[in-house]
């Protein structure tokens, strides 16, 4: 897992409320069994015509989109299925970051474990964003995990609630599955105590 | 002791630590797995040189990327068919019990659970997939998992989850004449949105929920995560005692009478309160369809598409508008004799035995339109023994309809059935979704009674109009 380190970029801006898992990586390319090799598919059916060619009017193909860390996205972002590969194609592209007013839980989960923050920010400043993007679609962000702060294109900042254990996952660049190990004692004495089990051997 | 709500109890029931500042570790007492989101997590635990800890409760199952034609046939998608050898050789390796295209056990993840057994009241449950909510049917609390959660789950049977906010969904009342559990949850959804439930699990309670099958509660709780709850279920009682026991992973004999009693134990407290609640009165139902492309977007069978033009919230209104763009629909309208292409019968949320009967009711003594090409898919192998059995295959057949094997299918179009381009179905799948039918397909969700009625017709159709 990446370290993730304050950093200043350009966004994409994407004014859709309730993105789905599905736009953001259809289920076609789900067939795979391997966790690279999906940033090309990212939003596949915005991003591209029936021959495969990228339609000019949408961002990514754009050179502000191609620019860009941070995606800007209506609320809801992420919504539907459980896919990791939302937001493994998300960081493939090279966002480091997606601001919105919401997110889906199982996509922020999701997210974190990928070193993805999911910025929430309060719908003045959201406005603010797509504001100063429009005025100048070079407008850049700051984003800093530690402080759990943005600044805007004009110099204000505004703070994002981050879960305190997944921050400093992130932070220090370790995942969770070092920490849960760690508590093997504890799940042995949980395992020492439970009274009702299935056996998923006889219903095979 | 507090009164507590059944998701406080079952949640209480399996913490193994909590630390301030850090995520509640949770057991797990059932995780299934499939094809798709597992591979990456069977390669997480080589490349660390982990076991999987709890095989004896874990299960796999083949669903999503399997074609539903003749199992003869090899899987023509050579990316489908490594993907479905990699996982059977995943399983296999780790020593995980696991239904291949070949058993007779064979289905999709969230109806071979409870049928079963696996499924219990007061368990926790994950998946790999986002309707793993269908289990909280049992009064079990079942989350939906990333790939990387599904890593640490194999590894050590346990979960970092943070608490869940409480949402009591309180239904009263009788349903009438063609409403089902599909049109109590998709009246849900389009009354609090897509992201409603977000942070939140739901409890469904109320005398219209009491008076439902297993089965029609499963439709209930698998569409929760429409709603963006976490999870949904329904307090166990006499109804969920009677499907239990006897099958094949249920507690037999004495583990059966204890089992019964802890379980008597899970409902909810008098006096207990949530975080939220809203109330549906079931009786003032009628069928429900979607018209746009996310879940919440639904009406009533005789209302109106909304208009855009009506929506303060310029956000708001655009993502309306490009989703009636998405459909070429026009505002105003209902969507009764609205052109149909395509009949799909299936998926985790109306592929059981009593969905395929509802749909069978119709399709009885009817022929399907010849301009709807009509999918029927039961949701496993043993419910497709069963519909058989029952003679229902023929009255499917007899109208036209195609009769398929048990897998995902059409819900989300991984394995060749599709829409095509432009296409509309009715659908008794979850999620209507940009593409999610096949790229460019446009889908109205509906219930089982709707999509046969649909089928028939070859357009919208109110089935209380045939019943």
């Amino acid at each position: 897992m990446e370290k993730v380190t304050t950093f200043t970029g350009r966004l994409a801006p994407l004014p859709i409320d309730n993105i789905d898992t599905d736009q953001i990586i259809p289920a076609r390319f789900l067939k795979t069994t391997s966790k690279i090799g999906l940033g090309d598919q990212l939003f596949c059916d915005w991003r591209y015509d029936a021959e495969g060619k990228p339609k000019p009017e949408f961002i990514l193909n754009k050179a502000e989109g191609k620019a860009a860390q941070v995606l800007l996205a209506g609320d809801n972002f992420g919504c539907g299925s459980s896919r990791e590969h939302a937001p493994w194609a998300l960081t493939q592209y090279g966002f480091k970051a997606v601001i919105s007013t919401s997110f889906a839980d199982i996509f922020k989960g999701n997210s974190a474990k990928n070193s993805l923050l999911t910025i929430v920010v309060p719908a003045d400043a959201h406005k603010k964003l797509f504001a100063a993007l429009a005025a100048d679609p070079a407008a850049t962000v700051t984003v800093d995990l530690e402080q759990q702060k943005l600044t805007l294109p004009d110099g204000s900042s505004v703070t994002f609630p981050v879960d305190e254990f997944a921050k400093q996952c992130m932070l220090n660049g370790v995942d969770e599955l070092g920490y849960i190990l760690k508590q093997e004692d504890a799940i042995k004495a949980y395992e020492g105590k439970r009274t009702l089990s299935v056996n998923t051997n006889i219903a095979a | 002791m507090q009164p507590r709500t059944i998701i406080e109890k079952v949640w209480d029931n399996h913490v193994v630590a909590e630390r301030p500042g850090t995520p509640t570790l949770l057991y797990i007492d059932l995780h299934l797995v499939h094809e798709v989101t597992s591979p990456q997590a069977f390669s997480g635990l080589r490349e660390r040189g982990l076991k999987v800890r709890r095989p004896d409760l874990t299960i796999g199952t083949t669903d999503h990327s399997i074609p539903t034609h003749d199992r003869n046939l090899p899987i023509v998608d050579k990316i489908a068919a490594n993907q479905v050898a990699q996982f059977e050789q995943n399983c296999t390796e780790f020593g995980i019990p696991f239904y291949g295209p070949h058993s007779k056990k064979q289905g999709i993840v969230h109806v071979i659970g409870p049928e079963q057994g696996l499924t219990q009241p007061g368990q926790t449950v994950v998946c790999g997939d986002s309707h793993t909510a269908t289990h909280g049917a049992f009064g079990a609390l079942a989350f939906g998992i990333g790939t990387s959660q599904v890593e640490h789950v194999l590894a050590t049977q346990c979960l970092l989850q943070s608490r869940s906010l409480t949402y009591e969904v309180r239904v009263e009342g009788t349903l009438r004449p063609g409403v089902g559990a599909k049109d109590i949850v998709l009246n849900l959804i389009s009354r609090i949105g897509i992201g409603g439930g977000n942070g939140c699990v739901f409890e469904y309670t109320g005398s219209a929920i009491r008076s439902l099958s297993m089965e029609e509660r499963m439709t209930i709780c698998n569409m929760s995560i429409e709603g963006g709850a976490r999870a949904g279920l329904i307090a166990p009682d006499d109804t969920t005692y009677h499907y239990l026991a006897g099958r094949p992973a249920a507690p037999k004999g004495a583990d059966w009478e204890k089992a019964l009693s802890l379980w008597r134990q899970l409902p909810t407290d008098a006096g207990a309160t949530y975080d939220k609640t809203i109330h549906i009165d079931a009786s003032t139902l009628e069928p429900m369809i979607t018209f746009g492309t996310n879940p919440g977007m639904g009406i009533g069978i005789t209302q109106a598409v909304p208009d855009p033009a009506s929506i303060g919230d310029p956000l708001e209104r655009d993502t309306l508008g490009k989703a009636l763009k998405y459909m070429d629909l026009p505002a105003g309208k209902t969507l009764l004799g609205h052109k149909v292409d395509v009949v799909f019968i299936g998926s985790c949320t109306n592929s059981r035995i009593s969905d395929l009967r509802a749909a069978a009711g119709v399709f009885k003594g009817r022929k399907v339109n010849p301009n709807v090409r009509v999918m029927v898919v039961p949701g496993s192998q043993l419910v497709k023994q069963q519909a058989q059995a029952e003679g229902l295959d023929k009255i499917f057949k007899d109208a036209g309809a195609d009769w398929r094997e048990a897998g995902c299918s059409m819900c989300i179009a991984m394995n060749g059935d599709q829409l095509e381009a432009g296409e509309y179905s009715v659908s008794t799948s979850n999620r209507n979704f940009e593409g999610r039918q096949g790229k460019g397909g446009r889908t109205f969700l509906a219930s089982p009674l709707t999509a046969a009625a649909s089928a028939v017709t070859g357009v919208v159709t109110d089935v209380r109009t045939l019943l």
